[in-house]
């Protein structure tokens, strides 16, 4: 017992944990009625479930569909992918440009999710040939898609915010009738288990740990390291297109400049958060996951406190810089040192300390 | 690491050794390129691009940039990254113009204010990237966010300096003696800069000789370079990061003066993607992001190439606003190809004996492996 307390004592996910515990906390203090789940009847009809709960989940099942990407990323290329919100605007556009020119049905909407995700693994290939094969940092390689992304998002859709407008597509982003749950948590539990079982059932997760921890030995024992990374790009790919599809589904138009604007930014911080090494190599995916949800009830609370929306991002500065700060090495290799001064117990040579000057961008 | 070669032999002292650091060749990249492109705009479409003036408004315009981009890359020289830049910026006009107007305040109390936020950025930030090891990324993510946040807190509506001292000293332009152009009316019109690139071009300058002169400087190529022989040297690698990072921090107050001397306007708005700007002047300038390769002069050209790019586009009628961005990314996946695919054939020794001699003539007889 004190054996396994001790090894959850030391996992990557109490900060976060502990994180996620302290903000259901401060909420529960400043207002009782605030995980308060009713059921409700929807305007269409539909017995649903509401809450703000469920609307923290709902929102950010997005961000956790990328965290889950990004986090394969990192850890096969040490680096992180900055235009996966560009990419998600040129994925959304392509989505929506398909379902304009036909009557909307489900295998409509299936073949524009199809191109939309060919589109976006496309995007994938040039950001991973770019890193694989000319050894670019991922982080300049993908500031290129950033900075044209949203212009040739802008030029798929003509210089207009076209709107699609069917109750398919409401119930992709809402309420599939007769289900409680909003579809897009669905969404994301069900990818969830598909990359989980993928990285379960496969050498892929083992590999692209090998490969971000030491490319040169991975390649010698014979792992082809730049495929590695070209397939977590790829997959990467496919969750920028998921993403994008739900966004637009959401709103039920392509505004090619706000689509998921910033949220590359906060799915990196998702996957810091989750206490995972932006250096690469071991990565824990329901340690990102837990950092979407962060993200997103600090969202959620502080607009709930009446925050502008604008100065939100200051708050939420303070709230990472301090997570990150208890979960670094050296902070929590202080805190044992002082409890063991406290507790007088003798000293023990703390591992962590030697990956201190490895962590790099 | 690729770079640490010239490093570790001129300490070594072997005798296998690169003709031209990878630093000066990629320098001399840009440097070409640059007045390559200018040229050619001037064969081709002529009309602006033969106006002194429009060349130097290149600088008029973008002194901020500059300056932001000169401490980017000195972080980025120490294998870090500040992506806080354009925030700082931003947030310094606001705060200068609340302080001017409202607080009726003197200039040299909002120079003292622009350089104190940046300062402060830049030792909170170095403290936690270095002393902590946090993620440089994360930290000065948080940072760009905050400042965003603050600057709607101290001001919810844009702004513009009206305080008179300011307005003076806003409109104060330096007039060049002999470059000029001739007016509509065939008046001869000198070419002006403002005072904000006599600053940026001082900055660029005390940075290169900061970079090239100083032991903190090269300590910095040192760090990025390989860390763990950079320890071994006795180089206190932590405090080299921290001061890089102050370092970038102080120039991000600078430029949010330069800013606000260059508009006069505090927004929310200000500098926007100003960090994404700088950091690809500084790759196009040949910084690389590994670190222990870069220098100041080619981010000035760097920024220099990026402007001058988007004129050319807007000149040849590409007036929609998505070209300037698709052909910044087109530009920056050329750049960043080229220097990928020069790097690796420089590894491998192949493109050493094709250089021409003109371009090596520093050091006489390199490059050449069989003389004893």
């Amino acid at each position: 017992m004190a054996k396994g307390l001790n090894k959850f004592a030391r996992s990557q996910l109490l900060v976060p944990l502990f994180a996620l515990f302290l903000l259901v906390v401060f909420n529960l203090i400043r207002d009782i009625e605030f995980f308060s789940i009713s059921i409700i009847t929807n305007n269409d009809g539909n017995t649903v479930l509401s809450g703000n709960i469920i609307s923290i989940i709902n929102g950010a099942s997005e961000l956790a569909i990328l965290a889950i990407g990004m986090t394969l990323v990192t850890a096969s290329s040490r680096g992180q992918d900055i235009s996966v919100g560009a990419v998600a605007a040129i994925a959304g556009s392509i989505f929506v440009s398909v379902l304009r020119g036909n009557q909307i049905t489900i295998p409509i909407i299936l073949i524009a999710f199809l191109a939309s995700c060919f589109v976006a693994v496309m995007f994938g290939v040039f950001n991973g040939t770019l890193v694989a094969a000319f050894k670019v940092q991922p982080m300049i390689a993908t500031l290129i898609m950033l900075s044209a992304g949203r212009s040739i998002a802008y030029w798929i859709n003509g210089g207009a915010t076209p709107t699609v407008s069917s109750p398919l597509l409401v119930n992709i982003g809402g309420f599939i009738p007769g289900i409680p749950i909003p579809t897009p948590i669905i969404i994301m539990i069900l990818f969830g288990v598909l990359i989980w079982l993928l990285l379960r059932f496969t050498n892929l997760g083992l590999y692209t740990q090998v490969v971000g921890i030491n490319e040169k030995s991975a390649r010698l024992n014979g792992i082809n390291a730049a495929l590695i990374k070209l397939l977590s790009f790829m997959i990467l790919g496919v969750c920028v297109a998921i993403s994008g599809c739900i966004n637009v589904c959401r709103i039920g138009l392509i505004n090619h400049e706000t689509l998921l604007l910033d949220i590359e930014m906060d799915a990196i911080l998702a996957v810091a958060i989750g206490g995972n090494s932006l250096g690469g190599g071991k990565f824990n995916l329901s340690g990102s996951v837990i950092g979407a949800f962060i993200i997103q009830a600090l969202t959620v609370t502080l607009y709930a406190m009446k925050i502008p929306s604008t100065a939100v991002k200051a708050y939420k500065a303070i709230v990472i810089i301090a997570i990150v700060v208890i979960s670094s090495p050296i902070v929590k290799e202080y805190a044992l040192q002082l409890r063991n001064k406290l507790f007088k117990k003798p000293a023990k040579v703390m591992e962590n300390c030697e990956n201190n000057g490895e962590l790099t961008i | 690491m690729i770079n640490n070669r010239g490093l570790l032999t001129g300490i070594l002292g072997k005798k296998h050794r690169d003709p031209i650091s990878n630093t000066s060749f990629l320098l001399r990249i840009t440097i070409c390129t640059f007045i390559g492109m200018y040229i050619l705009a001037m064969l081709i479409w002529g009309g602006g691009f033969l106006n002194p003036q429009q060349f130097l408004d290149l600088f008029n315009n973008n002194a901020f940039l500059i300056v932001i981009a000169c401490g980017l890359t000195v972080v980025m020289i120490a294998g870090g990254i500040d992506i806080s830049g354009g925030g700082v910026t931003a947030l310094v006009t606001m705060v200068c113009i609340v302080y001017l107007d409202d607080h009726s305040g003197s200039v040299i109390g909002s120079l003292c204010i622009a350089l104190g936020i940046g300062i402060t950025f830049g030792l909170v930030q170095g403290i936690l990237i270095s002393y902590l090891d946090i993620q440089p990324f994360i930290i000065t993510l948080a940072g760009m966010f905050f400042a965003k946040g603050m600057i709607t807190i101290v001001s919810a509506v844009p702004r513009t300096a009206a305080q008179e001292a300011f307005v003076t000293l806003k409109q104060f332009r330096f007039e060049i003696p002999g470059i000029g152009y001739y007016g509509k009316t065939g008046n001869f019109i000198p070419a002006k800069i403002e005072l904000g690139v006599i600053v940026a071009i001082a900055v660029v300058l005390v940075v290169a000789v900061i970079l090239k002169w100083t032991r903190f400087g090269r300590n910095l190529y040192a760090v990025g370079g390989n860390k763990q022989s950079a320890l071994m040297l006795g180089i206190n690698v932590r405090r080299t990061k921290f001061y890089s990072y102050l370092l970038a921090g102080l120039l991000s107050g600078i430029a949010g003066y330069l800013y606000l001397l260059h508009t006069g306007a505090g927004d929310a708005a200000n500098a926007t993607a100003a960090e994404i700007q700088a950091i690809a002047s500084a790759i196009i300038g040949g910084t690389l992001l590994t670190g222990g390769v870069g220098s100041v002069l080619g981010t000035l050209f760097g920024v220099l190439i990026l402007k001058t790019m988007t004129s050319i586009v807007v000149t040849s009628g590409l007036r929609e606003p998505y070209w300037q961005s698709i052909t910044t990314g087109l530009m920056l996946c050329f750049f960043i190809l080229l220097q990928s695919v020069v790097l690796a054939l420089r590894e491998k020794g192949s493109l050493k004996l094709s250089l021409p001699e003109w371009i090596k003539f520093r050091r006489k007889k390199s490059g050449t492996d069989s003389t004893p």
